[in-house]
């Protein structure tokens, strides 16, 4: 197993954002989750890239133990992620943000990183902006830069953190053929989305978090018809 | 999305200085080596006034790497300004070791001391952190004031034996036709010339490094930039101690010009971070531009308005509140947005060499 989340407990104050929540991804896998804002989502990507520590429980990424490795080791081992509210460097240029991400993320020289950093920029459409300050960037671009950069890290597995929301129809299947693309490279994919249908068309397998726990969990299409599922998204997805 | 992964790839390649920033190049040079020649023709206020000049911006690049790039905002870089001031002190009267010799032993030591003292403040986080530092600072006053062979709290000066022993003074004094004491400030202005132009230097390679992406990434987001790999502590203890390097160097050579030390003044926190906050705050933080016009401003107000006394330490408090207000960038910030300029290029620009694919 690539990654895996056992007995995971996390609570902020009386909060509970985690309960007792087991996960795992495969390598080459798409594994979707949804849940109702203020879940856990979020917070779980936070644990599993080290910005957070886990109240209990472990997470353990191709077999190591994560437990006080901290974000940049996690990150040199293979995972990336994308944040929610994208958090670029602003006074860098796009393609010294990939650069940042393909240095240090994937210890490189910056000669050798150039290819593969124009080439993710190509793929995900930001080649027109590589040389502009990030800071000058829309919130779309903006998100498509999250996934850039992350990508430039060479992840083995890549944690989304909704990237669909916003995007109108034409996008949206864009970034669903990029995503599918990314896929077939063998990266394995963690996606936090609440555009569904944007989602079933990738994953192979969806989670539902709903107060820190999980409360269902298998094929994206049988899942999305369990009455408690479908209680829980009256009114988010049309 | 105009691009498209079916077409076939592009080959990409990386360009660094544009050829504004070569000319940039071509004209320090010009202005360092009318700098280098000054000292032949100009008076001797002058020479005095520039060295102060250099020491500044020497001092405002350091804390501007520190506060501007690392996120360290230490208010405690009189530590080692005083440090390096007290170990040529003690080095060329109770060592004999030549003054010129003794900069760069101040340098090592400081980077030694910025060590253990990383330990400590490194566990406070951004207030508290600068709280740290400044009390550090005020620890290394305390004990240096206790040192009896240096005079204690008072104080001490150095000898004339010692002052006199700075290479190059005899052949400058027959060359130029000077007495020792002008002749003693030409070898200080070119030695705090030879360290401003090593500091840019030091600065502005460091930045071209990849140490710099990683610095420019945690200057505008340190844990984004830890999630793509920077090791965001070991970074800025390596800026941490190398500054105190630096800024050893700075007091030693301040202190050799001086010619008196006391603890009071050399472990100042108005002279050595106060003023030297000023001038990166009103230049631009986070820029190699900003501190080289603060500081050329920080001097000319200092020059002609420094006889106002309290009231122009006011005017620095209100000229520094007004730019923080109204253009938190600082000087350098509001000149290069207008006109897009730099001067000190660390731009890596990507450039599509394959025409195979698009028009
Ligand atoms: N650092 C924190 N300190 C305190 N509370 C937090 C912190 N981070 C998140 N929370 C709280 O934890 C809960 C879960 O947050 P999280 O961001 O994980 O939700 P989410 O599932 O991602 O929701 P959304 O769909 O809105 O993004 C929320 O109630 C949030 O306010
Ligand atoms: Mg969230």
């Amino acid at each position: 197993m690539l990654l895996e989340v056992a007995g995971l407990k996390k609570s902020f104050g009386s909060i509970i954002v985690a309960d007792d929540l087991d996960l795992h991804v495969a390598a080459g896998e798409a594994v979707g989750i949804i849940g109702p804002n203020g879940a856990g989502k979020t917070t779980l990507f936070n644990m599993i890239a080290g910005g957070l520590s886990p109240g209990a429980g472990h997470i353990r990424f191709d077999g190591r133990d994560l437990a006080g490795v901290p974000p940049q080791g996690r990150c040199r081992s293979g995972i990336g992620r994308t944040h929610q509210i994208p958090q670029p460097f602003e006074k860098l240029t796009v393609f010294e943000n990939l650069l940042v991400g393909a240095v240090y993320g994937r210890r490189t020289s910056e000669r050798e990183a150039v290819q593969s950093c124009g080439e993710i920029l190509e793929r995900l459409g930001l080649l027109r902006r590589a040389n502009a300050l990030a800071g000058s960037l829309t919130l779309l671009e903006r998100k498509r830069l999250e996934m850039a950069r992350a990508l430039a890290t060479a992840p083995r597995v890549l944690l989304l953190d909704e990237i669909a929301g916003g995007l109108t129809e034409g996008e949206c299947s864009e970034l669903v053929a990029t995503i599918r693309e990314i896929r077939r490279t063998g990266v394995a994919i963690l996606w936090i989305e609440h555009v569904v249908h944007a989602l079933l068309a990738v994953i192979d397998r969806l989670v539902v978090l709903n107060f820190g726990r999980k409360i269902a969990e298998g094929a994206p299409r049988e899942v999305m018809q369990l009455p408690e599922v479908h209680q829980i998204y009256i009114g988010i997805e049309a | 999305m105009d691009d498209n992964a079916a077409r076939p790839t592009q080959a990409f390649r990386i360009e660094t200085a544009s050829r504004a920033s070569r000319a940039a190049a071509a004209a320090a040079c010009i202005v360092l080596l009318v700098l280098v020649l000054l000292p032949l023709v100009a008076g001797r206020n002058l020479v005095q006034d520039l060295i102060f000049l250099f020491y500044m911006l020497a001092l405002a690049q350091c804390w501007n790497l520190l506060a501007g790039y690392a996120g360290l905002i230490s208010v405690g870089q009189q530590a080692f300004v005083g440090l390096g001031g007290y170990l040529l002190f003690a080095l060329t009267l109770l060592g004999g070791v030549n003054p010129l010799l003794a900069i760069p032993i101040a340098g090592v030591v400081s980077a030694l001391f910025a060590f253990p003292t990383a330990l400590i403040v490194f566990r406070l986080r951004g207030a508290y952190f600068a709280i740290g530092s400044w009390v550090v600072a005020e620890v290394y006053r305390l004990v240096f004031a206790q040192f009896k062979p240096l005079g204690g709290g008072t104080g001490t000066s150095l000898t004339p034996a010692v002052t006199s022993s700075v290479p190059g003074i005899e052949s400058i004094k027959a060359l130029l036709d000077l007495r020792t004491p002008a002749a003693r400030d030409i070898v200080s202005y070119w030695v705090a010339l030879a360290l401003m132009t090593a500091t840019l230097g030091f600065v502005y390679l460091v930045l071209r490094s990849r140490r710099g992406l990683a610095l420019g990434a945690i200057r505008d987001h340190e844990a984004a930039a830890s999630g793509l790999g920077v090791d965001v502590y070991r970074i800025k203890l390596a800026v941490y101690v190398a500054t105190a390097a630096v800024t050893g160097m700075i007091g030693a050579l301040i202190y050799l010009q001086k010619a008196r030390i006391s603890p009071d003044a050399a472990f100042s926190v108005l002279d050595w971070t106060a003023y030297v906050i000023f001038i990166v705050v009103i230049g631009g933080i986070g820029t190699m531009e900003g501190p080289v016009i603060g500081a050329i401003i920080f001097y000319l107000m200092q020059r002609y308005l420094a006889d106002f006394g309290a009231w122009y330490l006011i005017l620095l408090g209100t000229l520094a509140i007004l730019i923080m207000l109204f253009a938190p960038k600082g000087l350098w910030g509001l000149l290069s947005e207008r006109y897009d300029v730099t001067l000190f290029s660390t731009r890596r620009r990507l450039v599509v060499d394959g025409k195979n694919g698009r028009a």
